[in-house]
């Protein structure tokens, strides 16, 4: 019963954090937003000289109406620029960065807003000097103060809180995603940068499946905005998160097959502990079989007994052992912080394998000793 | 005329270990009747415990006939020689053979376990019927390890009486016992006998022997000597005259 017990119990356990770490490392993934394509400017050739990726200007706001015009795949697209500067309020100051974005932003990237509210239309079309910021900003550049409706001055653009971000933390790389402000992209382009060109364009697949086919749209819309003939070199560059994802599903796939190992490791560890256990203690109950035998239990009885005894310590043990390693798991969850996860397969895999190999080894030995001649099973030492 | 309850004719048995053949019987010949007290004597190796385990149904023959109650052994199944021990049959061994984590009443109980004929309440009845007649109706629901040595033969003995047998075979019951509690247990058994129970006890201590009806002695495989006992002990007179230094 202890073997039984001690089996389900560890394979619970060992299923539940490697379960739990994947899960973990699942939810940083989505958590930047799967269906996320980004389109930057690529290099570009004037006159045969070839410039670099960073200082392109070939991206423009009228990319974005084509797109939204010419990609069935795509739900949502947004120009994003970017300035990196000292935030200001008051005396205190942060180093950190504005993106100036449109309202499909925030469900492009997964950003919710914490309290306030977004852009308007009107505040866009109008250069509107107001943002949002992140959480890090906050804690940065405001004690306790409610930051809505204070001003921070970004260079030197004053601009009005109207909304703060709900809290979204590190990315899959240790990126702080809190530690931004938002402004409309027009705001950001005519006050802060001075530019009319857009430094990329982020945009999300209508779903996963579709992420293929909403890069293959973007590609074409930009080469068609772009007037690119036939065989001339891409000025751009497509990425999706799901490329990115899939170096980091390359470590999920690991961490699925470290799970696997792991699991199956502790199954065979736990079945043979349960085996032995099993197999011992029916082996030393071969006199009792002999006794049995010559008072006239048929092998059958004694088979039929021993089948029953040994379904019943697996069933008993088995739930036993299932409490305590969702006991021991809640324990190592609370006092170590590990993510963990139980899952209905894993535990149901847990019993249903030790149960299976303590049935067995509660058999095995007895069918041996029930067709073992009576006095050979009771003179057995 | 009294009936015959086993009946042996020229009983072999032969054991093959590695390349030599081992002849343990070789052409035995018994009869043993109805309310008989008969000792099988010899030395280790002469043949006799083969021969209880033959005569139990424990182990089959390598040629010649057994009748048990009427019945031939030879030509049963495994099935068929269990569901005979278990009517037919009362075993006594000399480690007791009890089940430790069992109380005495459900070791007794043990063989009508394996009868499907008898009721629950019956088995219970029975059983308790042999504690009492072996002398323990108090100790009916101790454990093995509570109970004295010869206080566990005697739950082994009631066991044995349960299933009401035509025959009670005993392998050296006494062995593992002191002379007074082998004394005790051998005037239970006369007891028994008197009561009408055929028994068969295998042992090689001489003064055990002379409390039985009739030794047959094996040697090297044969019946060497077979003969009434005279001047039959009687063990409750014994008794008596044992000096009772083991109490304080």
């Amino acid at each position: 019963m202890l073997g039984i017990i001690i089996g389900v119990a560890s394979v619970i356990v060992m299923l539940a954090i490697g379960q739990g770490s994947k899960k973990s490392i699942q939810d940083q993934m989505a958590g930047m937003g799967t269906n996320l394509i980004f389109a930057m400017p690529g290099s570009e050739q004037k006159g045969g000289v070839r410039m670099g990726n960073s200082d392109a200007q070939s991206m423009k706001l009228s990319d974005i109406d084509a797109i939204e015009r010419d990609c069935p795949a795509i739900s949502d697209v947004s120009p994003e620029v970017r300035s990196s500067g000292q935030a200001v309020v008051g005396n205190q100051n942060w180093p950190t960065t504005i993106y100036g974005v449109n309202n499909k932003y925030f469900n492009i990237r997964k950003y919710t807003l914490g309290t306030g509210r977004t852009f308007t239309n009107n505040e866009i079309e109008t250069y509107a000097k107001v943002c949002l910021v992140g959480k890090t900003v906050v804690k940065n550049l405001f004690d306790k103060t409610d930051p809505i409706g204070q001003t921070v001055r970004f260079g030197n653009i004053p601009l009005l809180i109207i909304g703060i971000l709900g809290e979204k933390g590190e990315n899959g790389m240790g990126q702080d995603q809190d530690d931004l402000i938002m402004a409309p992209y027009t705001t950001v382009q005519k006050r802060i940068l001075a530019i009319t060109h857009i430094q990329s364009i982020a945009a999300s697949a209508a779903s996963e499946s579709q992420n293929a086919a909403a890069i293959d749209q973007i590609s074409k819309s930009l080469r068609n905005s772009h007037k690119l003939k036939d065989g001339a070199e891409d000025d751009f560059q497509v990425r999706s998160q799901s490329e990115m994802v899939q170096t980091f599903s390359s470590i999920s796939d690991i961490m699925t097959a470290l799970l696997g190992a792991i699991s199956g490791i502790s199954l065979l560890v736990g079945g043979i502990g349960i085996m032995n256990i099993m197999y011992v203690s029916v082996t030393e109950r071969t006199r009792e079989i002999g006794l049995r035998l010559s008072v006239g239990g048929r092998g059958s009885d004694i088979l039929l007994q021993f089948l029953i005894e040994s379904i019943l310590l697996s069933v008993f043990g088995g739930v036993i052992g299932i409490s305590l390693g969702i006991i021991a798991t809640k324990v190592m969850a609370t006092l170590m912080n590990w993510p963990v996860v139980i899952t209905t397969f894993s535990v149901v895999m847990a019993f249903l394998v030790c149960s299976a190999i303590g049935i067995f080894f509660g058999w095995y030995p007895a069918r041996k000793a029930a067709s073992l001649n009576p006095i050979d099973a009771l003179r057995y030492e | 005329m009294k009936k015959t309850i086993i009946e042996v004719n020229q009983l072999k048995k032969d054991f093959y270990v590695g390349e030599i053949t081992v002849h343990a019987l070789r052409g035995v010949n018994l009869e043993i009747k109805e309310g008989e007290f008969v000792a099988i004597m010899g030395t280790s190796g002469s043949g006799k415990s083969t021969m209880l385990n033959i005569l139990g149904c424990l182990d089959k023959p390598t040629s010649g006939t057994y009748l048990l109650d009427g019945i031939s052994m030879g030509e049963l199944s495994k099935n068929e020689l269990a569901a005979l021990r278990n009517i037919k049959l009362g075993f006594v061994f000399q480690s007791y053979n009890l089940l430790s984590r069992t109380s005495a009443l459900e070791n007794v109980e043990l063989p009508l376990f394996y009868n499907s004929k008898i009721k629950s309440k019956e088995r219970r009845e029975r059983a308790q019927a042999a504690l009492e007649a072996v002398g323990l109706s108090d100790r009916m629901h101790h454990m093995p390890n509570q109970l004295s040595g010869g206080q566990q033969q005697r739950v082994a003995i009631a066991r044995s009486l349960v299933n009401d047998p035509v025959v009670i075979l005993a392998d050296e019951a006494t062995g593992n016992l002191d002379t007074r509690t082998s004394y005790e247990i051998m005037a239970l058994l006369q007891d028994l006998n008197q009561k009408g129970k055929t028994i068969v006890f295998v042992t090689h201590e001489a003064d055990i022997a002379k409390f039985t009806g009739r030794q047959v002695v094996f040697r090297d495989g044969h019946i060497i000597r077979e003969e009434l006992v005279i001047n039959r002990n009687n063990a409750k007179e014994l008794l008596k005259s044992l000096p009772i230094e083991d109490l304080v």
